[in-house]
């Protein structure tokens, strides 16, 4: 079946955030901090005020009132610190976005700077040991001895690679509607990746009852991670509706995107594998140094994916923060196995070619029976199925591995491997059920950003109840609805699609109704590693001349779980590989270390791969069933394509040169480099 | 200022500022919010219209400059309750997920259809190439899709190109 | 955005006319109305002169002219150009994308500003958009910056490519504005940076470009060939418009310009003394690069251009000469 909402996107009839015809709306529009730390001296709204159609500033001067506990990027305006470049320090709000803009730009702010330190560096004084990583992962771990393992190996690599900043970037800029009704109750229509949360957040953050605050987001054009926590241009756009007592939509710009709306952190990770003569290793060690703000800590779990992943006597972790005078990072797809798997895959290859072994032979030796880290059983692992489906699917059997002596005229040609991993997590959820006109009306509030969660749950829903997929109405979107988890993690279907099975299988007993709430279900779940698997094989082509890299094409093999819908699951898989594509090559934003703050802050800068990139990119899959993960026997697969792409394109970019690039994106300058 | 334009076939006749995109005049004055916002700088083609026929980035068109223009719109690409070719192949091929690119791809595809000459990947200048694959996603460059579905962008809009 | 009045004008003469201080000349908008939009840019006064009929390709003689108007996608796709000018038209297909293109008129081309980061964000100094306020890309971001007659002032480069090609085939700029008509020649529109970057060109207050006239094409064959870490609708890392005639294993005629290095289209005039009169051989191009590139002032994170430009102008030459 195709998309349910399909035929609504198509003719532009499609909803999103500030989209819905309002009356009487008005626009705001933020100002930002132009020093990265210090205080703001003073807001002169002066001239803004006297603009044609300006009905309000606000500012740090009188900040709008929150609860107390508002915190971090969310205590919008509350404080004269400035703890980033960027940072929101007042909006104009007027009855065009013409006269918003100009405002915003009218308003006068003086600061009292003070230093600012934004550089990572492995070596930053100020790194330590955060208590958790993301979402609340042990910090470190350690099993065996790294030292000894390595000592005692035949081969060994110590190798550093480092990522950049990088950007999520979904189409939709982050943007909320927000209005108040007559009793008080707040509405936002908002670009989110869970109207539940984003409810509860936006209430908490202004001291209201839940209850007091409903969010609607029908359709929302992606968010990669960046709309899964609320955001500030949401709780901006209350606080404007509240004080000039009509509806204000707030639509931030793609540059305001680059600063308040969340970021991949840098990542620089040092690497130690060490491997016995037959290929097996003896120990791996893997340490990552990140970035979080001043405001609020956000600890990706970069080195958490190399606990799940290969069998070893000695495995070390560590995640070191240091906190910059930067905006605070945050979930970009796949956190922690993005940027993780990327350096542990790329190590790995360099070890395959330090002890002469096949990249994938490599890998299929080192399978382990058990978790590495914690010792449980997988519930299902198909690793080496994917590894070897992928090789034969690719012609890795017709390959030389000898690196730097394939070209085209001008054009070197090589290829890599690279495995991909997430876990298969799911989170309570609550759906109800009912007839209606004698069809079937399923309702919970998840988010379809893109995902094709209507069309899943439609067919989940048709599948339980025995009917067709035509007499199933899904709604979701709309906080009012039943309470469920963010789209996030890759366990959005598996945690509502457990819940409308529930849903559906009590309104089949009793013929008219069934509401579940899985809370009770998921807290029996057995403990088992659950993780699906994945492995990306890419063909690149570098110019000798310019360094150019040309992506020839990408394949991806997954084993995750069962495949609900052929057509969605191959388009989040290759839409993952596409953005890992980007990261591999071409995604970067830089730091500015003078003032602060982002540069390359736009599309023409911050470049994500175009039509033009990506001319050969397939997704397959094995069959996995898996009946301990959830009653569809899913596993999530919204962020495993990106997961390992980088690796496998930066793996046949050396084989392809020779020469190894340790340092994303890989760029024809790095490669003009040797 | 005063400027009439037709958009989607329609007359209109408005007072505009003269700051409004053409962009900001659809989603904000005539509520055709089909047209999307996705950088308002021309770098991603997500406000892609036709303007006189032709594809342009609405964000970069001064409403003002658009006196007696006739705008197509994604909501003016269907005959009614018939899907444009292009809408229908886009929903058959999966060739989009999150849907905001989607407008601007379509209207970006319809224009380019009619677009004459070779493109930048084209061998032989001389020739109005076929519309291979590769044609196709160069022309489409303009139009980004974080979601990454130009795989399937392309087969939609080759099959209708055929 | 800044209020502005806005006018159509309806001949040159009536755009040149309405022209007074903050006056700016709209094209097709796709720099203009960008960089009005990040305040850039800001105008007290649009005169619109998109719809002028200017928007001709005509044969004149032996030559080719090209009015100002025409739509960078027109230009591409017309007949007579892509036979007799074919690194004109590539030069315009690797520009932009196609809706770009098809509202990008060929003056607007020519006169858009640099994409320097620093430039578009008037949060942050620059020379060239605050005169005396700093350059900090030197100490900071520059590595899509210029590596070849830069200045302690500034380090921008000219993003067109059809100004590079226009450069390599000697084109002729024509010009009206309040001081009369006037003609200038490529290169020569833009300008090394000096100590007054905030001009990018020798066009003075008022001067409106009416149309871009082509002389015969040179000798031999030519090619436009860009270099971008994505594979399309990017700006040039580095760029290369080339002709080369050889004759008997003697080069006969040659030009080369170079994007993306520098201010302004560079002219690789020392390349091409070098080659005229000597060998066709890989080594005589190298050589060739060479010495053009000795002028090269690169910065720390730029460079990377001249190992590209010199590659580029070495392979672009040899496939030339095969």
């Amino acid at each position: 079946m195709n998309r349910v909402e399909g035929r609504v996107k198509v003719t532009g009839l499609a909803t999103y955030a500030v989209e819905y015809p309002v009356e009487d709306v008005t626009h705001a529009y933020p100002v930002q901090s132009l020093i990265a730390k210090g205080r703001v001296a003073r807001v002169d709204a002066a001239a803004a005020l006297a603009m044609p159609g300006v009905l309000a500033v606000l500012s740090v001067e009188d900040p709008p009132e929150l609860a107390g506990d508002a915190e971090g990027e969310l205590a919008v305006l509350q404080s004269r610190d400035v703890a980033y470049r960027g940072q929101l320090v007042a909006v104009a709000v007027a009855d065009t976005y013409e006269n918003a803009r100009a405002a915003a730009d009218a308003v006068r702010v003086s600061y009292e700077p003070a230093d600012h330190d934004v550089s990572l560096r492995a070596d930053h004084p100020g790194l330590y040991r955060p208590e958790v990583v993301n979402p609340a992962f042990p910090t470190d771990s350690e099993q065996g001895d790294v030292e000894a393992g390595l000592a005692g190996a035949a081969t060994s690599v110590d190798v550093t690679y480092t990522t950049p900043v990088l950007h999520n970037n979904p189409m939709e800029p982050h943007a909320a509607l927000a209005l108040w009704s007559v009793e008080g109750r707040l509405l936002v229509f908002d670009s989110t990746q869970g109207t539940s949360s984003d409810r509860d957040t936006i209430a908490a953050t202004l001291g209201l009852p839940p209850g007091r605050v409903r969010v609607v987001a029908r359709h929302v054009g992606g968010g990669f991670g960046s709309k899964g926590t609320t955001r500030p241009h949401a709780v901006l756009a209350a606080v404007a509706s509240r004080a000039v007592g009509r509806p204000v939509k707030v639509a931030l710009t793609r540059q305001q995107m680059f600063d308040i709306t969340g970021y991949r952190t840098p990542t620089i990770q040092r690497l130690r594998l060490g491997a016995d003569a037959d290929g097996r290793l003896t120990a791996v060690e893997h340490v990552a140094y990140e970035q979080s703000s001043t405001l609020q800590e956000f600890a990706e779990q970069t080195a958490v994916p190399t606990r799940s992943m290969y069998a070893t006597p000695a495995l070390r972790t560590a995640h070191r923060l240091v906190r910059l005078d930067v905006a605070t990072p945050s979930w970009m797809r796949a956190p922690g196995e993005c940027p993780g798997m990327y350096g542990l895959e790329s190590a790995m290859d360099e070890l395959a070619y330090a002890a002469g072994l096949d990249p994938v032979e490599l890998r299929v030796r080192n399978e382990p029976v058990t978790e590495p880290d914690s010792g449980l059983p997988f519930s299902s692992r198909n690793l080496v199925g994917c590894l070897r489906e992928g090789a034969r699917r690719f012609g890795w059997d017709r390959r030389d591995p000898a690196p730097a002596v394939r070209r085209e005229g001008e054009w070197l040609v090589g290829t890599g491997v690279a495995a991909s991993t997430y876990p298969a997590r799911r989170q309570p959820s609550r759906a109800r059920a009912s007839v209606r006109d004698g069809d079937f009306l399923v309702q919970v509030a998840a988010a379809d950003i893109g995902t094709g969660a209507r069309t899943a749950l439609t067919r989940i829903a048709a599948e339980t109840l025995g009917v067709a997929p035509g007499r199933v109405h899904l709604e979701l979107g709309d906080s009012d609805l039943p309470d469920a988890p963010v789209a996030g993690g890759s366990m959005g279907t598996a945690s509502w699609g457990s819940a409308v099975v529930r849903a559906c299988e009590e309104l089949k007993k009793n013929g008219t109704e069934g509401s579940a709430d899985t809370t009770e279900e998921v807290k029996t779940d057995a403990e088992l590693a659950r993780h699906a698997f994945g492995a990306q094989f890419a063909e690149v082509l570098v110019s000798a001349v310019t360094g150019e890299i040309r992506v020839r094409r990408l394949l991806g093999v997954f084993a995750a779980g069962r495949i609900l819908d052929a057509s969605l699951a191959r388009s989040q898989f290759i839409g993952g590989m596409t953005m890992g594509l980007g990261m591999a090559l071409m995604e970067e934003t830089l730091t500015d270390e003078e003032f602060g703050g982002f540069l390359r802050r736009d599309l023409a800068q911050y470049h994500v791969p175009v039509c033009a990139d990506v001319p050969d990119v397939e997704a397959v899959w094995l069959d996995e069933a898996d009946d301990a993960l959830n009653p569809m026997g899913s596993k999530g697969i919204g962020e495993i394509g990106i997961v390992g792409t980088a690796a496998a394109v930066g793996n046949a970019v050396y084989h392809a040169t020779g020469q190894r690039v340790r340092d994303l994106p890989i760029t024809p300058a790095k490669i003009l480099r040797f | 200022m005063d400027i009439s334009l037709h958009v989607n076939g329609v007359p209109r006749a408005l007072a505009v500022d003269p700051r409004m995109s053409l962009l900001d005049l659809l989603r904000e004055r005539l509520g055709l919010t089909g047209s999307k916002k996705g950088c308002d700088h021309g770098q991603c083609g997500a406000c892609t219209v036709l303007i006189d026929g032709r594809r342009a980035n609405a964000c970069l068109a001064l409403a003002v400059a658009m006196d007696g223009s006739e705008i197509t719109t994604v909501e003016g690409l269907a005959n009614g309750e018939q899907l444009h070719p292009l809408q229908a192949a886009f929903v058959e091929h999966d060739a989009f997920q999150c849907g905001y690119c989607t407008p601007g791809q379509l209207c970006s595809a319809a224009g380019m259809l009619g677009e004459p000459g070779p493109s930048a990947v084209t061998e032989d200048l001389l020739a109005d190439p076929d519309l291979t694959p590769a044609e196709i996603r160069e022309r489409m460059s303009g139009n980004l899709c974080r979601c990454g579905a130009y795989v399937n962008i392309v087969a939609a809009i080759s099959e209708v190109a055929r | 955005m800044n209020p502005f009045e806005y006018a159509r004008a309806a001949s040159a003469s009536e755009a040149v006319r309405r022209f007074r201080p903050g006056t700016m000349y709209l094209g097709g908008g796709t720099n203009l109305v960008d960089l009005m939009r990040l305040g850039v840019a800001r105008p007290d006064h649009l005169v619109d002169v998109s719809r002028l009929p200017l928007d001709a390709i005509e044969e004149v003689r032996d030559r080719v002219r090209v009015g100002a108007a025409v739509r960078n996608s027109d230009l591409a796709a017309d007949p007579l150009v892509r036979a007799r000018y074919p690194m004109l038209a590539r030069a315009v297909l690797v520009g932009a994308s196609g809706q770009v293109r098809n509202m990008a008129t060929v003056a607007g081309n020519l006169l858009q500003r640099t994409r320097c980061a620093y430039f578009q964000d008037v949060s942050r100094p620059c020379n060239k958009r605050r005169p005396g306020t700093g350059c900090p890309a030197i100490d900071g971001d520059h590595s899509n910056l210029a590596v070849l007659g830069s200045s302690a002032a500034c380090v921008a480069t000219h993003p067109s490519d059809l100004a590079v090609a226009l450069a390599a085939l000697d084109a002729e700029v024509h010009v009206t504005g309040p001081g009369g008509d006037r003609i200038v020649p490529m290169p020569g529109l833009h300008r090394l940076p000096g100590d007054a970057p905030e001009r990018d060109t020798v066009l003075e207050s008022g001067d409106l470009i009416t149309a871009v006239e082509l002389p015969p094409p040179p000798p031999g064959r030519t090619v436009y060939r860009k270099v971008r870490e994505r594979a399309s609708f990017a700006f040039a890392l580095v760029s290369v418009a080339a002709a080369l005639d050889v004759r008997d294993g003697v080069v006969g005629d040659c030009r080369i310009a170079l994007g993306g290095v520098a201010h302004a289209p560079w002219r690789a005039e020392r390349a091409e003394r070098a080659l005229i009169g000597g060998p066709a051989t890989g080594e005589a191009f190298l050589a060739a690069a060479e010495a053009e590139l000795e002028q090269a002032r690169p910065l720390p994170r730029n460079a990377y251009k001249v190992p590209m430009a010199r590659n580029l102008i070495v392979h672009t030459l040899e496939e030339l000469a095969s």
